[in-house]
């Protein structure tokens, strides 16, 4: 499958990164050659190489880090580095922290010098511990052996530079992964997304100017720097060059994380790469790039669609995480749905009203016709709060909960009417069991919604209400 | 409302935290101080700080988050408020252990209600309880970042990946 470049060390066994190791690869050559130069030329190459954002958006790189201001501005500025990885189905960002935590800070410390930023943050999700780990114990090599430190000689500054990376660690909430809820976080608050403007790049961390890349983004930096930006487009599509990082999991015979030239048809990855859906059993749909992505049934699948930026986008989808969720013919579309339905549920931040409120709504309804319980409107319903939600709130998240029921609608539409009338899954799966121990409520994952309560008690005052939120969640059983 | 976990309970009077330094352990406290120096803030370091306070004392309670507000000279609520937004925080008891198994559309598609119900066999707990004999605290995760080795569970700190029923009653067998 072409050439690897951001698992070719990996591959190899009994490569455990240790900074000899990676060295012995050839490692930090990059940096070198990167400290060789001035922060703007290194821009400059990124900026040509065409490399997009891997974690999420597929905001072009080099772009963003113009955003910063010009080297005269005396403000401190930051790279803030994202390792939240929270997005279901998503699951490729570890394994490079893990597995090759030096290739990961390289490219850190070009990126953080190349926006000249007085110290890198890498935000790592609370349950990667072993993530934390790693990247911890790289960072202290790095130091040791004089790679990183608060004075580092750039030659092609003339001019001694930080090069500083630090790592951080979340504590389970999802929405850490949008930026600007993330600086929050790091800035030892609740993770509550900012309006924009003011964008990072004016004004990010501590106020200061800052950038938010993803792990896997960064890591396409050195080979960018040491093999140049006619080698990267070589790989992928000229809208989406280079290799990505495919999580493939569900309904396949070889669920794994791949690397793979961006523009590949995902029927070839289904098949080819992770040995076909299981069982002998026919597909039936795909989420294409982690949940916020939405679904596509196999039509769409069949009909050639590749993996790209561009090709999702014309399906009212996006490549996001680029990570495939198989279904076998087998699965109910409704149950998938209901699923997501709560994920984002427990996941809003609660500041606008459309997404908090939207976000309780769906989960309810989908609830309720899964349960065989579905009024006959309720797909109406369903499509005008998606309606509700969409552009019009602080962050994506509203946006990302509405998607995959208005994919799952346009695309399943009879799976949802045929629930409501028959009562029933059509499918045969039984009715969901909402046993009394409450597995599928969400009274033992909220932490987050009853702080009102939380505060009155933290002042010794009793709270009549208390609870009664959490009591409105409840699915109807 | 069975399953559920209880909204904590405030304590009957506001314990008088003077020296935050006497209440933690001197390895933790040497963490505190060190994550301190890593930003421009002191209040940066909220996050971390709360889940060393929480490997030392299991969960949070009304007094951590009053020393922890001492140690980095913030107000006890802007503690309390990002204890109650993350859910990691444990804010009662919980076991010795926790296990969190991923409840999401990877881990779903490949078997984590088998999963769910062998602890259920096993040792009598459904999602958000904890044994009777205070061993281990079941609770249910969001996404994991394990989808291609679904099912998965996390058990403190260490991932559990590939997982079959069977193995759940061997894993929790070597727990003290
Ligand atoms: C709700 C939400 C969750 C997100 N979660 C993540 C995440 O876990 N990891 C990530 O890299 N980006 C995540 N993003 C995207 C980030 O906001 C941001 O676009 C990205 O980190 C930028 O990096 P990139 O340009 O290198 O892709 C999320 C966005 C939203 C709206
Ligand atoms: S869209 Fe949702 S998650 Fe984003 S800021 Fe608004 S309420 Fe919070
Ligand atoms: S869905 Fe369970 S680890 Fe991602």
């Amino acid at each position: 499958m072409g050439e690897l470049y951001l698992f070719n060390r990996i591959q190899k066994p009994g490569y455990r990164g240790t900074l000899a190791e990676y060295a012995a690869e050839g490692g930090y050559a990059a940096l070198r050659k990167a400290l060789a130069m001035t922060p703007e030329e290194v821009v400059a190459i990124v900026k040509d190489s065409g490399l997009r954002g891997r974690g999420g958006a597929g905001f072009p790189t080099g772009f963003k880090w113009t955003f910063m201001p010009k080297p005269n501005d005396p403000r401190a500025r930051y790279l803030a580095v994202n390792a939240d990885e929270s997005e279901p189905g998503t699951c490729k960002d570890r394994i490079l922290m893990e597995r090759d935590p030096h290739f990961v800070l390289e490219g850190i410390l070009i990126s953080a010098y190349a926006i000249r930023a007085k110290a890198a943050y890498i935000y790592i999700r609370g349950e990667y511990r072993a993530s934390k780990i790693a990247m911890d114990s790289a960072i202290a090599e790095a130091r040791a052996a004089g790679i990183i430190n608060e004075k580092i000689m750039a030659p092609g500054l003339g001019a001694e530079v930080p090069l500083l990376a630090y790592t951080h660690v979340g504590a389970g909430a999802y929405i850490c992964g949008e930026e600007t809820a993330l600086m929050e976080s790091l800035e030892g608050k609740r993770g509550q997304p900012r309006p924009k403007p003011p964008f990072p790049a004016n004004f990010g961390l501590w106020g200061m100017p800052t950038t938010v890349n993803n792990i896997e983004t960064l890591a396409n930096v050195p080979p960018i720097i040491t093999k140049g930006v006619a080698w990267y487009q070589t790989m992928g599509t000229k809208p989406s060059p280079g290799n990505f990082l495919c999580g493939v999991s569900g309904d396949v015979n070889k669920p794994g994380v791949y690397e793979l030239p961006l523009g590949i048809p995902i029927k070839s990855i289904i098949n080819d790469v992770a040995g076909g859906v299981w069982k002998g059993r026919a597909l039936k749909g795909i989420i294409p790039g982690g949940s916020s992505s939405g679904f596509l049934p196999k039509s769409i699948v069949d009909g050639g669609i590749a993996m790209d930026h561009d090709s999702l986008k014309n399906q009212g989808s996006f490549i996001g995480t680029a990570s495939v969720v198989v279904f076998d013919e087998t699965r109910c579309i409704v149950r998938a749905v209901k699923i997501l339905c709560q994920f984002y549920h427990h996941e809003t931040c609660g500041q606008c009203t459309q997404c908090r409120e939207g976000c309780a709504w769906l989960d309810q309804i989908i609830c309720r016709i899964e349960n065989g319980d579905g009024r006959e409107d309720d797909i109406t319903t369903l499509l005008a709060l998606c309606d509700g939600m969409r552009g019009k709130t602080i962050c994506a998240l509203s946006d990302a909960a509405a998607i995959p029921v208005q994919l799952a609608l346009q695309h399943f539409r009879a799976e949802f009417e045929e629930h409501i009338r028959s009562k029933r899954c059509p499918l045969g799966n039984p009715k969901m069991e909402f046993h009394t121990d409450g597995r599928h409520s969400h009274d033992h994952l909220h932490n987050t919604q009853t702080v009102h309560t939380d505060v009155l008690t933290l002042h010794g005052i009793e709270n009549p209400e208390a609870g009664r939120y959490r009591e409105t969640m409840r699915h109807p059983s | 409302m069975s399953g559920g976990l209880p909204i904590p309970k405030p304590a009957a009077a506001a314990p008088n935290v003077k020296d935050p330094r006497a209440c933690f352990s001197k390895e933790t406290i040497a963490r505190f101080d060190a994550q301190v120096k890593q930003y421009p803030t002191t209040r940066s370091a909220l996050i971390p700080i709360l889940h060393y306070a929480q490997e030392e004392k299991g969960w949070i309670s009304r007094e951590t988050i009053e020393m922890v507000a001492v140690y980095l000279k913030l107000a006890p609520i802007q503690v309390w408020e990002v204890a109650t937004f993350y859910p990691m925080f444990h804010l009662q008891p919980v076991g010795r252990h926790v296990a969190w198994v991923c409840r999401n559309i990877s881990c779903d598609l490949r078997g984590c209600n088998e999963i769910i119900d062998a602890f259920h066999k096993k040792c009598g707990v459904a999602p958000g309880q904890t044994t009777a004999d205070g061993k281990l605290t079941l609770r249910l995760a969001e996404c994991l970042g394990g989808c291609a080795q679904a099912p998965v569970m996390d058990i403190d700190g260490t991932y559990y990946e590939n997982l079959t029923p069977e193995q759940v009653g061997s894993i929790l067998d070597r727990l003290k």
